[in-house]
């Protein structure tokens, strides 16, 4: 087709055909790409196995949901939108980018299949589309620049701030915008001016902007213009393209494999070695994550994969209290350590050794203040992994013997009594005597057997407080008709924090004894009233009957009928809100049981916390956590208080003895005492059943309000 | 037949330690007939004045004087008294951080027996001596008994006797210093670096609020603080809060912290082991809070409540204010 | 530096109620668990230290019956080079004299450099570390919270006196110390590591082997003996306020007001 300008396929440049520079800059760019990626690539090739090769139709759904629809990014709806509009125009552009490369080469190109009406459609749209990036683009900078959003923030002991390489990717990518509408639009007032048709800019995009205001510009400007659009759009395109593995826009080409390697399973934590058995452990040479080549190579794809957007560390409760975690500087700073020991100038350099991380980039309380709670990863839109990094970190620290006194204690009165605080076994069930004679609570052995068995764990057991928990469950249980009875001195501490503080062997024998314990018991399910006992049985061990917990059993036992509840005259002055134990909604989903079972409560009043469901935020932690003294500016238990003081309950409901113990007490640290209390399910179940054997003695939080 | 018995004087600038007078105490309760002996090491006018203090308590004193003896090394003490001791001695020496050094080594080159910590003791009889002892952390106790027939060195609990009322015994002061002999140790004393001084301090003050491992975390210290300062009061604490690093050491009440001489002493979630309430002297009011009804603190408290102190310590504040 | 420690296995006091056992004969055993001295966890986590920054080796030592091996072999998963235990029946109820002359022997069997011992332990009486290096006639220090290196012949010690101060004393190696808790912050040894350690020889040495007269060394040669175990009658005590707590609150502001407890 006759074009008014000469394309940069047949220009000359000072004598040189320009199309000289159409070849160089993409092979040179490729060239450097290459070897970007190559030596990108080399820590992934050296790093430990990962099982990702596997579950293909799951990745596929999860990379059509997460990568290409962008599902997690609306939680942070103006950011999110912005994001999806960027990420869209890239898709929409990216035959366009391509085309725009050979056009330097063959200046009739069209790309394969793009040649009939599809390409007009395609002409129009991608018009739009990069109009839409460039308004992004810009309202994206604003907003970074200007109004500077808290999450970006680096504190001091990260770094420098991150504003100007966000805002120099930003700028680069309107560039991009913005040579390819002069481009166009050069060649598109040029042949306007002759009056030959041609592609013209599809109507308020970009391009036809700039085609209008160059209308009547005469071919000496637009010509030179068209080519130097032409060659700043490729050295641009080239540059970005070798950019993108230096920084945070790495993302732009590891997301889509990030997202389809991407965790499926839910609430458990990887192995010590992918591939190395239970069994097979003692054999290992060295536990966890000590230095840089000891992560997975999933995990290191991770860190290229971060795009610095903060979301995690804005959830993060460990953040949010001033502990001196931020999950995304653990990302940050892997990646900034990885590039370093990989350098890639000067050419042909040797990797650097690799340091052991702890006391380099990670301090030790940096990584024990984590309550594994997985808000950061429920965030991130990107698919990256955090709590099997510090699980992993941790190994090693145990390995080392670097453990905080405060932690030596819990874990060695874990392993020679199985549980934290050092009791007696044989006292493990005698919280049963506590119970009404009328009550008996079966201990399962040779003879005593159940069909049922409800596993207390530890907390449950020994704490005077908690023990109101078991016995409401108890009580529950027996009002449904259910034949259930406990392990007794025979049940040892689940073990689901030791194993998330990396005490794996410890862990792996408690698990042992408990599930030779549960074998003998005979029983064909078993229920709990701990989410962390729910969690650890459910996910970290193996041939064991179906668990459930409470609140499950509840919802189906209050809807069928099997239970029913009156209500209280006490109820009439309570607001009532749910608080989601992590463990039981984040990493297992069960939020609609407890409220579903809150709801059959007659005139009971309930109101949502702002951050509930999948965004709720963590109470403190449970086991071991309960022990660690972290440093920390206040209790994330009190910011969960006044969260449900601004939602206007004063009664806080939950379903684990954990964040029970961490709400009661940061009721008497925030000075609410009298005000604000709170209840476990099962115990405020059992108070409003109709014929409660507790009702009116159950404490509702030591408070005094009933 | 009555083993001749020594006391060892523990003294600092010029004043005999209390547990200079509780072992006069001992000494009679071990042997009523026997005249002991206060042995004194030192130099100068602060050991005359020691000697002289002694003499009101103690039939005999020996005075050991010598400049390598001006800071009390238990590595060259050991062997002055090895010499100067006669054979089947029986040496009562406090269990103070001094006694700990020095007895144990002494008791081996004496060839004589040693009884670590008593707290109490009955009358030699046929050259057998009776005591009482305390086992893991004070959670029982024992009766041992020991022969003194070849000589003892008995270390007591400071604290465990009564001080004996100095009287004027009419000691003779004797002159053991040409004794002392080859005066040279391989260990030498520097210096003693004083404990850091901390914001407070706490043996000045009159009412103490006291914190032990009943306080649970450290984040209900405030708790604590709250009432200290709705009393008028500062608040100080058992070891277990100093080595969980909540407090400084220098808020530690016992033998290895302060020595305080309050009028009014609140004990709150400790339990009373003796190493902590060896830090308090001066007969104070004490009133103990602990929710255990069986803690040793309740032995020694004027007045006791058995409560949670994280439930009572706010109802307590809120009501004086 | 040659570095020998000497740990005991004792009844963990945090994780155990100590009680009298019912003829008053013992305390109550059968529900215990035993694990290190707190005391001799520190001394050979110290031991640990300065063998790794001067070179040398460290060698735990017990005295005990066959289970005083899980308390060797759990310091040396810790980090010690050498474990030896010291056991024969003869040995039982030695007292600290007794324990002391049987880790002579064993000491004498090397070159040490530096004893260490823990400042106490169950019994409370703090004796073997101070009777041991009079036996060895060597010099010694008790309650020692701080160890630096001066040269390959002394030591700068600190020692927690009374008051919370230290006093600092130059000892001439080799030399035998006690050691207090705080002095610093002990490694963790999990499960792991004892597993790694599980198939090390420990190597047990009876009274033939150390050398010593068997009668001598056990509970026949003991000069202090042991009756019984009780515990005291309680006193009069304190007297007790009874009543709801607003009840007590009131009584006892009146209390503290009369005794000028109240500014």
């Amino acid at each position: 087709m006759e074009t008014a300008l000469i394309s940069p396929a047949s220009a000359t440049f000072w004598g040189i055909p320009t199309i000289v520079f159409s070849f160089l800059i993409p092979i040179c760019g490729v060239a450097v790409f290459t070897y970007i990626i190559a030596l990108r690539l080399a820590p992934l090739i050296r790093a430990t196995p990962d099982a990702r090769l596997n579950h293909y139709g799951a990745r596929l759904l999860n990379l059509m949901k997460i990568w290409l629809l962008q599902y997690r990014h609306p939680r942070y709806m103006l950011a999110g939108v912005l994001h999806i509009a960027l990420f869209a125009g890239f898709l929409t552009l990216g035959v366009r980018s391509i085309s725009m490369v050979l056009l330097g080469i063959s200046e009739n190109f069209v790309f394969p299949g793009f040649g009939g009406i599809l390409g007009d459609v395609y002409h129009v749209v991608k018009d739009y589309a990069a109009t839409l990036v460039l308004l992004a683009c810009i309202a994206a900078g604003i907003r970074r620049g200007v109004f500077k959003p808290e999450r970006y923030a680096v504190p001091p002991r990260y770094g420098r701030d991150h504003t100007g390489e966000a805002l120099f990717v930003l700028g680069l990518i309107s560039t991009l915008m913005v040579t390819e509408g002069l481009f166009d639009a050069s060649a598109a007032a040029a042949q306007l001016q002759q009056g030959a048709g041609g592609a013209y800019p599809a109507p308020a995009s970009l391009a036809w902007f700039f085609t209008v205001a160059m209308r009547h510009a005469s071919l000496e400007t637009l010509q030179p213009l068209h080519l130097a659009a032409y060659y700043l759009h490729d050295l641009t395109f080239f540059f970005f393209l070798c950019f993108l593995p230096l920084g945070k826009h790495f993302h732009v080409i590891t997301s889509i494999f990030n997202v389809f390697f991407m965790r499926l399973d839910r609430g458990n934590i990887k192995p010590v070695r992918h591939g190395v058995g239970d069994d097979r452990l003692d054999a290992l040479e060295s536990f966890g994550v000590k230095k840089l080549e000891d992560f997975t190579w999933k995990h290191i794809l991770d860190f290229y994969t971060c795009a610095d957007c903060g979301r995690c560390s804005d959830n993060c409760p460990a953040n949010t209290v001033k502990r001196p975690l931020s999950p995304r500087f653990i990302t940050i700073k892997g990646r900034d350590l990885t590039y370093k020991n990989y350098p890639l100038y000067p050419y042909g350099a040797t990797f650097r050794k690799s340091e052991p991380l702890i006391g380099t980039i990670y301090e030790e309380d940096e990584i024990w203040s984590c309550t594994t709670c997985g808000a950061c990863e429920q965030e991130c839109p990107l698919g990256i992994e955090y709590i099997d990094k510090i699980v992993d970190l941790r190994r090693g620290m145990v390995e080392e013997g670097a453990v905080p006194q405060s932690l030596q204690k819990p874990l060695g009165a874990l392993e020679k009594r199985g549980n934290p605080w050092g009791k007696m076994e044989k006292k493990r069930a005698d919280w049963v005597k506590t119970l009404p004679e009328t009550e008996p609570v079966k201990i399962l052995d040779k003879k005593n057997r159940a069909d049922t068995l409800y596993f207390v764990d530890s907390i449950s057991s020994y704490d005077d407080r908690m023990q109101s928990i078991a016995r409401a469950t108890a009580l529950l249980l027996k009002a449904a008709g259910v034949d259930f009875g406990i392990l007794g001195k025979a049940e040892k501490d689940s073990g689901h924090e030791v194993r998330r503080f990396g005490e794996e062997m410890l862990f792996q024998d408690l698990k042992d004894r408990n599930t030779a314990a549960i074998a003998a018991s005979g029983a064909g399910r078993i229920i709990t009233a701990d989410p962390h006992a729910f969690n650890a049985l459910k996910h970290d061990y193996k041939d064991i009957p179906p668990v459930e917990h409470i609140s499950q059993f509840l919802a189906r036992a209050v809807k069928s009928g099997a239970l029913s509840m009156t209500s209280l005259a006490e109820d009439r002055e309570k607001v009532y809100t749910y608080h989601d134990p992590c463990y039981l909604g984040r990493h297992n989903d069960v939020y609609d049981d407890p409220r579903a079972v809150l709801d059959a409560v007659p005139g009971l009043k309930r109101v949502e916390m702002a951050r509930c469901r999948d965004r709720s935020f963590c109470c403190g932690g449970g086991g071991l956590m309960l022990f660690y003294e972290p440093e920390e500016e206040q209790r994330m238990g009190v910011l969960r208080v006044e969260m449900a003081d601004q939602a206007g309950a004063n009664i806080i409901v939950t379903a684990c003895p954990f964040c029970l113990v961490n709400i009661e007490d940061a009721i008497k640290v925030a000075g609410l005492e009298g005000k604000m209390a709170a209840i476990d399910l099962a115990e405020l179940v059992e108070a409003h059943l109709n014929g409660s054997k507790q009702q009116r003695e159950v404490e509702y939080g030591n408070s005094g309000l009933c | 037949m009555a083993a001749q018995i020594f006391a060892y004087i523990p003294h600092k600038q010029g004043t005999p330690d209390d547990a200079a007078l509780e072992l006069a105490t001992a000494a009679k309760q071990m042997a009523p007939d026997a005249a002991a002996t206060a042995v004194v090491t030192g130099t100068g006018a602060d050991l005359d004045a020691v000697c002289s203090a002694m003499a009101k308590v103690y039939p005999a004193v020996w005075k050991i004087d010598n400049e390598a003896l001006s800071y009390p090394n238990a590595e060259i003490i050991r062997s002055v008294l090895l010499r100067l001791l006669p054979e089947k001695a029986l040496l009562l020496v406090p269990h103070d951080t001094f006694g700990m050094d020095l007895s144990p080594g002494l008791s081996i080159k004496m060839k004589a027996a040693f009884i670590p910590d008593v707290v109490e003791t009955a009358p030699i009889e046929n050259d057998e001596l009776k005591a009482v002892r305390q086992e893991y952390g004070g959670a029982v106790s024992t009766h041992v008994v020991c022969s003194v027939a070849g000589g003892a060195v008995v270390n007591v609990r400071p604290g465990a006797f009564q001080p004996r009322e100095s009287a004027d015994a009419g000691g003779q002061v004797t002159d053991k210093s040409d004794d002392v002999g080859d005066v040279s140790a391989k260990r030498r004393y520097l210096e003693t670096v004083a404990a850091e001084v901390g914001d407070v301090d706490i043996t000045k003050e009159d009412v103490l609020v006291s914190i032990g491992r009943g306080i649970e975390d450290e984040d209900n210290i405030e708790i604590a603080e709250d009432l200290a300062k709705a009393m008028g009061a500062v608040v100080s604490c058992s070891r277990p809060i100093v080595d969980a690093k909540w407090l400084e050491k220098s808020r530690q009440v016992g033998t290895s912290g302060q020595t305080v001489k309050p009028k009014v002493y609140l004990a709150c979630g400790i339990s009373g082991s003796f190493q902590h309430l060896g830090g308090l002297k001066g007969n104070p009011f004490i009133v103990a809070i602990n929710k255990n009804p069986k803690a040793p603190v309740f032995q020694v408290a004027d007045v006791g409540i058995v409560a949670d102190i994280l439930d009572f310590l706010p109802e307590l504040t809120e009501a004086l204010e | 530096m040659e570095i020998l420690v000497c740990v005991k296995r004792v009844p963990d006091t945090a994780e155990n109620e100590i009680a009298v056992n019912r003829d008053g004969s013992d305390i109550e055993r059968d529900d215990l668990v035993y694990s290190v001295n707190e005391w001799d966890n520190y001394a050979v986590e110290e031991a640990i230290r300065l063998r790794d920054e001067k070179g040398g080796s460290v060698t735990v030592v017990s005295v005990g019956d066959e289970e005083s091996e899980e308390v060797v072999r759990r310091e040396m998963a810790m980090g010690a080079d050498k474990g030896v235990l010291l056991s024969d029946d003869a040995f039982e109820g030695a007292d600290g004299r007794g324990v002391a002359s049987l880790l002579k022997a064993a000491a004498e069997k090397g070159a040490y450099d530096l004893i260490l011992t823990g400042a106490q332990a169950d019994d409370g009486a703090g004796q073997v570390g101070g009777m041991l290096a009079a036996m060895l006639d060597l010099p010694y220090a008790s309650l020692v919270n701080s160890i630096e290196v001066v040269d390959d012949r002394r030591l700068k010690v600190g020692r927690e006196v009374e008051g919370g101060n230290q006093e600092m004393n130059a000892i001439e190696m080799p030399c035998v110390l006690s050691i207090q808790t705080g002095i610093n912050e002990p490694r963790y040894v999990g499960i792991r590591g004892i597993r790694k350690v599980a198939s090390v020889e420990i190597p047990v040495y009876d009274a033939a082997a150390l050398g010593v007269a068997a009668e001598a060394a056990g509970g026949a040669g003991a000069a202090v003996k042991r009756l019984d175990y009780f515990v005291p009658a309680l006193g009069d005590g304190a007297e007790m306020l009874e009543g709801s707590t607003e009840e007590i609150v009131e009584k006892l502001i009146e209390m503290l007001k009369a005794k000028g407890g109240i500014k």
